[in-house]
């Protein structure tokens, strides 16, 4: 089966999707809705076959799929997952059908549907690449749908979220792309002739000093402008809130792990040295960012902005894993990739569920919705939890390999960052007990109690919050081999030295 | 039944899970009885576990481990889901059952007629599952499982009646300030993974020989702090007090008689570590220990609710548990945690039923004479009284001498704070029975004054005793709260049997101190503390002294309140301000520069984004045909 090319169909299935929805006539609104439902189930479904299929132990690249494009310049239709990659896969491939079939984005369906399918696309492509040129077109895929979808379905500061969405991104994938020509053509001599292939590069090319430094630099501000890292953050408040339910789900799901996923894949894997260089300018702005993102989130008035400044610590937390550089700690940020997607992404629904009914997020416009809508609540609950890393749901299994991994490497890092747990409790249930607690006034009073179709887009959720709690192993047992791997990659090509199995005092024997 | 010991959890989070489905069908009070039984097999179970452990040797009952599963492994660290059944951790069980279930089914009385009776129980049995975890937990891991999970469950049970904006404020305000020590739970973990490379309990204490005075003790202080918030320690206290919110059941199990102690009982369970530490280690623990037993047991002094008095109390008897932490005697601590489990759950629970007879009057000010309306609810507080002031036969003369005599050892001036806290306690103890149960019944203006507010139904006015499923309880802990003082005897080795049987894990307090001056010592400071209340409360040949900054908790509260809501709230937005006008506005002042200099050409690159876009889009969808049909890549 591994001849099978199911990434290369990740990728085209939800591109020809989104031209079948285009082509269809509008007067057909039911078939375009089940076109692109039907797709993105498929490549759910793939994404679903690609996990089960994978190879536990293999901390290498499965299911690669390699065919040559531009020979001339050496660039190559290069995919393939590892356990870095396979589980944003698979939480992109089950995002979008959750997010098609469970969001309305109440006008344009067929427009909105194809961009999703779009979106989808460009963000499979992008985590499966293993071909620097071909990373580059999707990444960059990617923004135009989300920008149509912020821009086309958004509130009303829409165009102007949109825009600084796009100048933004756009400013850090100029870097980038200078930065890929120059590696390609830097490790020419490396490598014998021009190629843009990211492991040929990674495992050959020996860049001076300076010039690994350099070319790192330019790839490092592309992800720290997605992920978002402190300062680079203040697009993200914008467009979360401006941007429809959907868009958000999807924004801060899979689209801000090309950040972080792009840190680790293209930072860290392709320049082992100046990462491990630039580990205290990244470990101090992911600190500073998980405590600036936690405060500014606690006094926030809107609930979207709230989730959105609450997104910028939590991603904190896998850049101070990245650079920690152990192998605890980059597990961890790995998997808290998945777990804020899962968290957050349900965060964003129920609050788009609370503007569908209440047609506001102000914080203060809202009172005593526990009372009631108990299960809607339950609900909220459960997900804030999750967010805040209480143990035995997902979003503590995440944080605590982050932080008891980078104790060896990172110590006042950590003590510091630590405190982010205080704060995320702060800023939560502080907002659940505006939201919820109280008597409900009047605006409040008939606020609908959790409908059927909401509670099967939550269960989802909700399943793999406690699934991913009680057995992390699961996720990890895949992960940690090619974190494994990637570190010892590291230490083969700079001066780092990961701590093994701590014993540093005393011990078993 | 060794290899059962997981039931012991289990069966709780199996009432959890079914209530969670069935909760709202089963309802009042089936619900409650169905929780109780839960709860009540596990105490079973415990039982059996504890007969299991008996009977093997002494060596080999430390290091009974059963694993589940692989919880978390990466590298090299590996956390397994496993129990540790030793005598530490399941003497624990077997009052965290016992007593929970007497309180689950003293609860199916009290709340009945609740609206949510049935979400009340589900978040009771969710809370016996996790201090159980909390217990039983074979690592550091496990237990902070345990121990967010009762602090979850905490913060649902405080803000239970959450219409009310005081409850809700308090549960969040018991989650965030559990939280600051959690951190130090948190720094704990990683300084004993980063020496030791493990977070079991085993590797930890048996490697704890070889670690250096330095990391022992920031592994012993970091846990502390996390102690402190967990069990109410100056200066993280401040939570505890206003958890009383919460229903009067939720208080004497959660925030009396277990979950509060989980932090007495961490600083037990890596006790080997204070071989290790620096000699300040402990004395910190125990002066922190002595300064929060005195101060709360100033303030309870003049506190007017028949629950915020016990409250204070419990933060004070906790005081006096980690004095005898710090004095090296964990014996002592554990200990006096079983009886002050047993005495405070019985107070909290006959508080509770005279609320529950008051028609929810908490204000001592207008009870009195309730002797006669509540013949049984009485008679059970006057043992609990009894116990907690200190007389001796009662449970609470033996465990609270015990620790006196520890800190004595450890230090004269230790010894004399311990000595004041007593008579205190005795003192608002005497007090608090004076005012609620003797001298003119105040309760009739009292309702008068609430019709006139219209906060009351029509019901008849007259206190009546509670009904059986509340006064069962009172029966049985009244009788705990007598004998459980049994259980160690100060006369010889033989009768001292909780450190006969607790001396495989718990290094015993050595002395050479003669024990029956001291032991005189405390009764004297006990008869004195209850002939003070009488005289003032009973006889009233003294004045009373009830000062305003006591009744305010020494104005501390309200200065961290102060502080937050005052500068700290400034700090927080101006944070907020920077980050919407400083960094958010670097950024569109860039943008306004790039637009002021580019003049025409702003135009024309804002005009043709949606169009550079929607071609990028096509293209791709071109490349991606081309890939198809021209490379033939499928």
């Amino acid at each position: 089966m591994t001849d099978f090319p199911i990434l290369t169909l990740l990728v085209l299935v939800p591109a020809v999707g989104a031209l079948l929805v285009a082509l269809i006539s509008n007067r057909q609104p039911d078939l375009v809705k089940v076109t692109a439902l039907l797709t993105s189930i498929l490549t759910g479904g793939m994404a679903l076959w690609t996990l089960f299929a994978f190879e536990k132990g293999d901390a290498g690249f499965q299911f690669v799929s390699q065919h040559s494009w531009i020979e001339s310049w050496g660039i190559s239709w290069h995919l393939g997952v590892d356990g870095i990659s396979l589980f944003l896969v698979v939480l992109t491939g089950i995002l979008f059908p959750l997010v098609i079939a469970g969001v309305d984005p109440h006008h344009d369906h067929k427009r909105y549907l194809a961009w999703m399918l779009l979106l989808e696309a460009g963000v499979m492509g992008s985590f499966v690449s293993l071909d620097l040129f071909l990373f580059f077109v999707f990444f960059e895929i990617v923004l135009v749908p989300m920008y149509f979808l912020i821009g086309g379905w958004g509130y009303d500061q829409r165009i102007y979220a949109a825009t600084k969405f796009f100048l933004f991104t756009m400013v850090g994938s100029a870097f980038m792309l200078v930065g890929i020509i120059a590696t390609a053509f830097l490790a020419k001599a490396d490598n014998g002739s021009v190629t843009f292939d990211l492991v040929k590069i990674a495992e050959n090319a020996d860049f001076a000093a300076s010039t690994g430094r350099w070319l790192f630099f330019a790839f490092a501000v592309a992800f720290a402008v997605k992920v978002p890292l402190f300062p680079l953050h203040t697009w993200l408040p914008d467009a979360h809130t401006q941007a429809p339910t959907g868009g958000s789900v999807i924004l801060a799901g899979v689209l801000l792990k090309l950040g972080t996923y792009g840190l680790l894949r293209f930072g860290v894997y392709l320049f082992p040295e100046a990462a491990v260089w630039a580990r205290p300018v990244f470990l101090t702005l992911a600190t500073i960012g998980i405590l600036w993102g936690a405060v500014a989130a606690t006094m926030q008035t809107d609930l979207k902005r709230l989730v959105a400044y609450s997104s910028v610590a939590h991603l904190g937390f896998i850049v101070l894993g990245t650079f920690a550089l152990t192998s605890q700690a980059i597990t961890g940020g790995v998997m808290q990739n998945i777990n804020h997607g899962i968290s957050t992404g349900a965060l964003f629904l129920l609050v788009g569920m609370i503007y569908e009914r209440r047609h506001t997020r102000e914080i203060a416009k809202l009172k005593g919705l526990q009372k009631v809508a108990p299960v809607f609540a339950a609900a909220f609950m459960i997900v804030m939890l999750s967010s805040i890393g209480v143990p035995g749901l997902n979003g503590f299994v995440g944080e605590f390999l982050v932080l008891i991994g980078s104790f060896a490497t990172a110590r006042w890092w950590v003590v510091v960052a630590a405190a982010g747990v205080i704060l995320a409790a702060l800023y939560l249930l502080w907002a659940y007990q505006r939201v919820f607690h109280g008597e409900p006034d009047d605006d409040n009073r008939s606020f609908a109690e959790l409908k059927w179709k909401e509670g099967m887009l939550l269960l989802p959720f909700i399943a793999i919050i406690v699934f991913a709690g009680v057995y992390p192993k699961a996720m990890l047992d895949r992960i940690e081999p090619s974190v494994d791997k990637l570190l010892e990659h590291v230490q083969e090509h700079s001066s780092w030295v990961a701590p093994e199995a701590q014993t540093n005092e005393g011990g078993e024997g | 039944m060794l290899d059962l010991v997981w039931l012991i959890p289990a069966l709780p989070l199996l009432g959890f899970l079914v209530l969670l489905v069935l909760g709202r069908k089963f309802g009042d009070p089936v619900a409650g009885y169905f929780a109780t039984a839960m709860v009540g097999l596990s105490f079973l179970v415990t039982v059996g576990v504890f007969l299991d452990l008996m009977s093997l040797d002494a060596e080999a009952r430390t290091e009974q481990v059963t694993t589940l599963f692989s919880w978390v492994a990466v590298g090299g660290l590996h956390v397994d889901l496993a129990f540790l059944a030793d005598p530490l951790s399941i003497t624990m069980c077997l009052f965290v059952t016992g007593i929970g279930t007497l309180i689950h089914l003293y609860a199916v009385g009290y709340m009945h007629g609740d609206s949510r009776f049935s979400k009340f129980f589900l978040y009771l049995n969710l809370f016996a599952f996790s201090m159980l975890m909390l217990v039983l937990g074979s690592n550091m891991l496990v237990t902070f499982l345990g121990w967010e999970g009762v602090g979850t469950c905490s913060y649902f049970l405080i803000s239970f009646w959450h219409e009310r904006e005081s409850a809700a404020t308090a549960g969040k305000k018991a989650f965030v300030t559990n939280r600051v020590g959690d951190w130090g739970f948190m720094m704990a973990m990683f300084f004993a993974f980063w020496a030791v490379g493990s977070l079991d309990y085993l590797h930890i204490n048996g490697a704890a020989e070889s670690l250096s005075a330095t990391t022992a003790t920031a592994i012993a202080l970091f846990a502390f702090i996390g102690a402190c918030g967990k069990s109410a320690q100056l200066p993280l206290y401040l939570w505890l007090p206003d958890a009383m919110e919460g229903p009067t059941p939720v208080s004497a199990l959660i925030h009396a008689a277990t979950m509060v102690t989980a932090g007495v009982y961490l600083m037990c369970r890596i006790s080997p570590l204070f071989e290790v530490t620096a000699d300040y280690a402990g004395t910190i623990i125990a002066i922190v220990g002595a300064a929060t037993a005195l101060f709360a047991a100033t303030i309870a002094v003049s506190q007017n609710d028949i629950k915020k008095v016990l409250a204070y109390s419990t933060v004070s008897q906790l005081g006096f548990m980690f004095l005898a932490v710090g004095s090296g005697a964990y014996v002592a601590a554990i200990f006096h945690m079983v009886t002050h489990a047993f005495f405070k759950a019985l107070l909290f629970l006959g508080s509770g039923s005279v609320i529950h007879g008051m028609h929810h009057e908490q204000d001592m000010r207008r009870m009195g004479a309730l002797r006669k309306f509540m013949p049984i609810t009485f008679g059970t507080f006057i043992v609990g009284w009894l116990a907690i002031a200190g007389v001796p036969p009662f449970s609470g003369f033996w465990s609270k001498d015990e620790i006196l005599l520890a800190a004595y050892d450890k230090s004269i001036v230790l010894w004399a704070v311990g000595l004041v806290t007593a008579l205190l306690t005795a003192f608002y103890m005497t007090r608090q029975v004076i005012m609620v149960f003797y001298g003119e019944a105040r309760w009739h203006d009292a309702h008068e004054e609430h019709g006139a507010h219209g906060d009351y139904h029509a019901h008849d006015t007259e206190p009546h005793e509670s009904p059986w499923m509340m006064v069962l309880p009172l029966v049985v802990l009244a009788v705990l709260s007598f004998a459980g003082g049994f259980i160690n005897m100060p006369f010889s080795h033989e009768t001292e049997k909780l450190a006969t049987w607790l001396e495989p894990v718990l290094h015993p307090h050595e002395t050479d101190t003669a024990k029956l001056p001291l032991a005189l010592a405390a009764i004297a400071v006990s008869l004195v503390g209850i002939a003070i209340g009488f005289a003032v409360y009973y006889f009233k040949k003294l004045k009373p002294v009830e000062p305003k900054i006591l009744l305010d908790g020494w104005g501390y509260d309200r200065a961290v309140s102060n502080f937050m809501g005052g500068p700290g709230r400034k700090a927080f937005d101006g944070i907020a301000w920077a980050d919407a006008h400083l960094i958010d506005g670097a950024v569109n002042g860039t943008g306004r520069l790039v637009q002021a200099t580019a003049g025409k050409a702003r135009r024309v690159q804002t005009g043709n984004l949606r169009n550079y876009a929607a071609a990028v889009g096509v293209g791709v969808v071109l490349l991606l045909t081309w890939f198809v049909i021209v490379r033939g890549i499928l």
